[in-house]
């Protein structure tokens, strides 16, 4: 999906992407959570999604901003959610999710049906001033939330060594008297352990856990970022080839005799096919209709907005052409 | 009249001796709004707006089991006693104090209100909401527009202190409602006394949206009124006219609404025959155009004050509006009297506000236009 999509964004065919090479391993924290267990995420965490069953269809549809996507079209590519799977629908600006954890983790204490908040964040988004006001509150007020962090060497540009002086994220979990642990990010087994311990911690003793998780960002930053800019080809080609999740999760499967070679072949082209039909189907759909714009802006559409409608549904009848009507879907 | 006569001459000042307080039980009685609400014939109790917002409170947390009050001080009755008693009442599991961090504590309230929870956050002085501005503008108000209603934050209130209140200097006085009136999907109040707070702070709280509370410190103590005992809601989105007149409309809210009240008391009694029509907005997002809108196609004339500087401030939005859809009907320019577009003063404080006088001197020229 991701190199299909980050091919459709060179042709202009979707406005952006963000590809998750060599971070694939961080869906073996999803596979340690409960299904329930609330998601708050950054934007490179659509595996968890994967894994929830986020559906290949649903994925298209919010890149393409189709009248199936259920965030209606209104925020870039790339920012899921779903209330279905328990994940809350990503926004752009960094690290505010983490204070929003903590609070929705104390929600979960308060309901006491033994559920989790889970939430992702860079390096670099550790360095706003959110992640300190998340982590103090999640211990001081006894939050059951995991905060995983996914150190991958690089903020877009900058590397780690412009990003702190401590020993990376996880030194900091001790400060705020948060049980911290790092894990090898290539490693699924690793990251699935880990996460699974810190589940348990969180729900039973209504405590939060920092995980960091190194990796390597594979992916440039996204399609808007080449990063040979600032790194060189060589340093990324030799991380993908010495330290690759999927690798070692293929040389595991193997090891226990779970695949073969010639699998790789046959599901890869099988991917492809489902990814490709899902991206046509997607780029056939109309935008969703345009009285979309004016609702959930409030629950309820305020004055305001009715006359603002009322004055661009006139414009949009007088000059349908300049505005492309057709391209989007009957307003019902 | 001789015009170096000072205007003030004679009359009692400020809100100690506001006519605009339901200060009996008759007022209560009499009150059409709380009629209409269902509690002007039951009990009521004299409180000031501090004791109201903690009846609101205590009756939102005996009621919803999910509501939670949270901030900075606020389990041992808060600064200003608002959240007083509550804690021994419903424990420490949902009236509890927060590390000292204002963005931490909007994005907590996000978190909760994100679940489905009630979340009543406080920040200790408007002045100090700045730091939580990225989560209220950019988090809370877009959550259910950007997921297309799979989510929303429709539980979170914050509550905060705001205004002069005398002494307060730079960060203790400060009146931030503009910053957020420019932002879709907040609402932005203000009460201007303890029965409005009550029945404002209700509404908030249930309203379906998140909703920033902004309440005049100085009237914590002193505005004092016969609030009734029972649950009762004040519609938001909606203005209040206090006072029919036919000859200049004036438009304030929160503390302002005293230095108002003095000014419309002086015009009469120095410009015998005419009258002012004094509308309290209450809601500043959305704003109730319609009653400005009526009220000026009858008398002409609008005099708007606030306590925040005049240049980008409220008052801006509300001339311009009512320039537009009172275009022919306007027999004189729209008086702004407002803050000075200066950081609020500490010796000052006089000159600085949009005192009763200066609110007379505007009325004047906008009948003598």
């Amino acid at each position: 999906m991701d190199s299909v999509l980050y091919e459709a964004q060179r042709q202009g065919r979707i406005s952006f992407y963000m590809t998750s090479f060599g971070e694939e391993a961080l869906i073996g924290s999803a596979a340690a959570l409960d299904p329930k267990d609330h998601v708050f995420g950054q934007y490179r965490e659509a595996g968890v999604l994967l894994q929830r069953g986020f559906t290949l269809e649903q994925f298209m549809n919010q890149c393409y901003s189709n009248e199936l996507d259920q965030g209606k079209g209104r925020q870039m590519p790339v920012h899921y959610g779903s209330k279905e799977l328990h994940f809350q629908t990503i926004s752009s600006p960094l690290a505010t999710q983490i204070p929003q954890a903590s609070g929705a983790a104390y929600a979960m204490r308060r309901e006491g049906n033994k559920q989790c908040v889970v939430c992702y964040f860079g390096e670099g988004a550790a360095s706003e001033g959110d992640f300190h006001a998340g982590l103090n509150m999640a211990a001081t007020l006894g939050c059951p939330v995991i905060f995983y962090c996914r150190n991958n060497g690089y903020a877009i540009s900058t590397p780690s060594i412009e990003q702190y002086r401590g020993d990376g994220i996880a030194s900091r979990g001790i400060g705020y008297g948060i049980d911290t642990i790092r894990v090898d990010g290539n490693d699924i087994w690793a990251i699935y352990e880990a996460t699974k311990a810190a589940r348990k911690l969180a729900v039973e003793q209504n405590k939060p856990v920092l995980i960091e998780a190194m990796t390597y960002r594979v992916s440039h930053h996204s399609t808007s970022d080449d990063s040979s800019a600032y790194r060189s080809k060589k340093e990324v080609e030799d991380w993908s080839k010495r330290d690759n999740p999927l690798a070692r999760m293929r040389a595991w499967l193997m090891n226990k005799g779970w695949w073969e070679k010639s699998e790789d072949v046959e599901v890869t082209k099988a991917a492809k096919a489902a990814v490709l039909k899902a991206f046509a189907d997607a780029e056939k759909l109309k935008k969703p209709a345009v009285s979309e714009m004016y609702t959930d802006v409030y629950d309820e559409m305020i004055p305001e907005l009715v006359r603002e409608k009322a004055e661009i549904d006139a414009l949009l009848k007088k000059y349908p052409d300049y505005y492309q009507v057709n391209d989007y879907a009957k307003s019902t | 009249m001789d015009p170096s006569v000072e205007p003030i001459r004679g009359l009692d000042l400020g809100v100690a001796h506001s006519k605009l307080l339901l200060r009996t039980v008759s007022d209560v009685r009499s009150n059409a709004e709380l009629q209409h609400a269902g509690v002007a014939d039951g009990e009521t109790k004299k409180m000031n707006m501090c004791q109201a917002v903690n009846d609101a409170m205590r009756t939102v947390l005996a009621t919803d089991e999910t509501s939670v009050v949270f901030g900075e001080d606020v389990a041992f009755g808060g600064v200003f006693r608002c959240s007083v008693g509550l804690a021994e009442e419903f424990g420490r599991e949902r009236i509890f104090n927060t590390p000292l961090t204002e963005q931490g504590i909007a994005g907590f309230g996000i978190g909760l209100a994100a679940m489905g929870h009630t979340a009543i956050a406080e920040i200790q002085f408007a002045d100090y909401i700045f730091p939580a501005f990225d989560q209220i503008v950019n988090e809370a108000a877009k959550y259910r527009y950007r997921s297309g209603n799979e989510f929303d934050v429709g539980g979170l209130t914050i509550r905060t202190p705001c205004s002069a209140v005398g002494h307060g200097g730079h960060y203790h006085s400060q009146s931030p409602e503009a910053f957020f009136a420019h932002v879709p999907g907040l609402k932005v109040v203000m009460p201007r006394s303890a029965v409005q707070a009550k029945g404002l702070l209700l509404s908030a709280i249930r309203d379906k949206n998140p909703v920033v509370f902004f309440e005049p410190k100085i009237l914590y103590r002193s505005a004092v009124e016969q609030v009734p005992v029972d649950d009762y809601e004040l519609p938001l989105g909606k203005a209040e006219v206090l006072k029919p007149g036919k000859d200049v409309t004036v438009v304030g809210y929160g503390s302002q609404m005293y230095a108002l009240e003095n000014a419309v008391q002086m015009i009469e009694r120095d410009m015998p025959g005419v009258s002012c029509e004094l509308i309290d907005l209450r809601t500043i997002l959305p704003y109730d155009i319609d009653t400005v809108m009526e009220s000026v196609n009858k008398t002409g004339r609008l005099v708007v004050a606030h306590e925040a500087p005049r240049t980008q401030g409220f008052a801006a939005e509300l001339a311009a509006e009512v320039q537009e859809r009172c275009f022919l009907r306007l027999e004189s320019p729209v008086q702004r009297v407002c803050g000075l577009f200066v950081p609020h003063p500490l010796v000052f404080e006089r000159m600085y506000m949009p005192c009763a006088v200066r609110v007379y001197e505007a009325i004047k020229n906008s009948l003598s236009y």
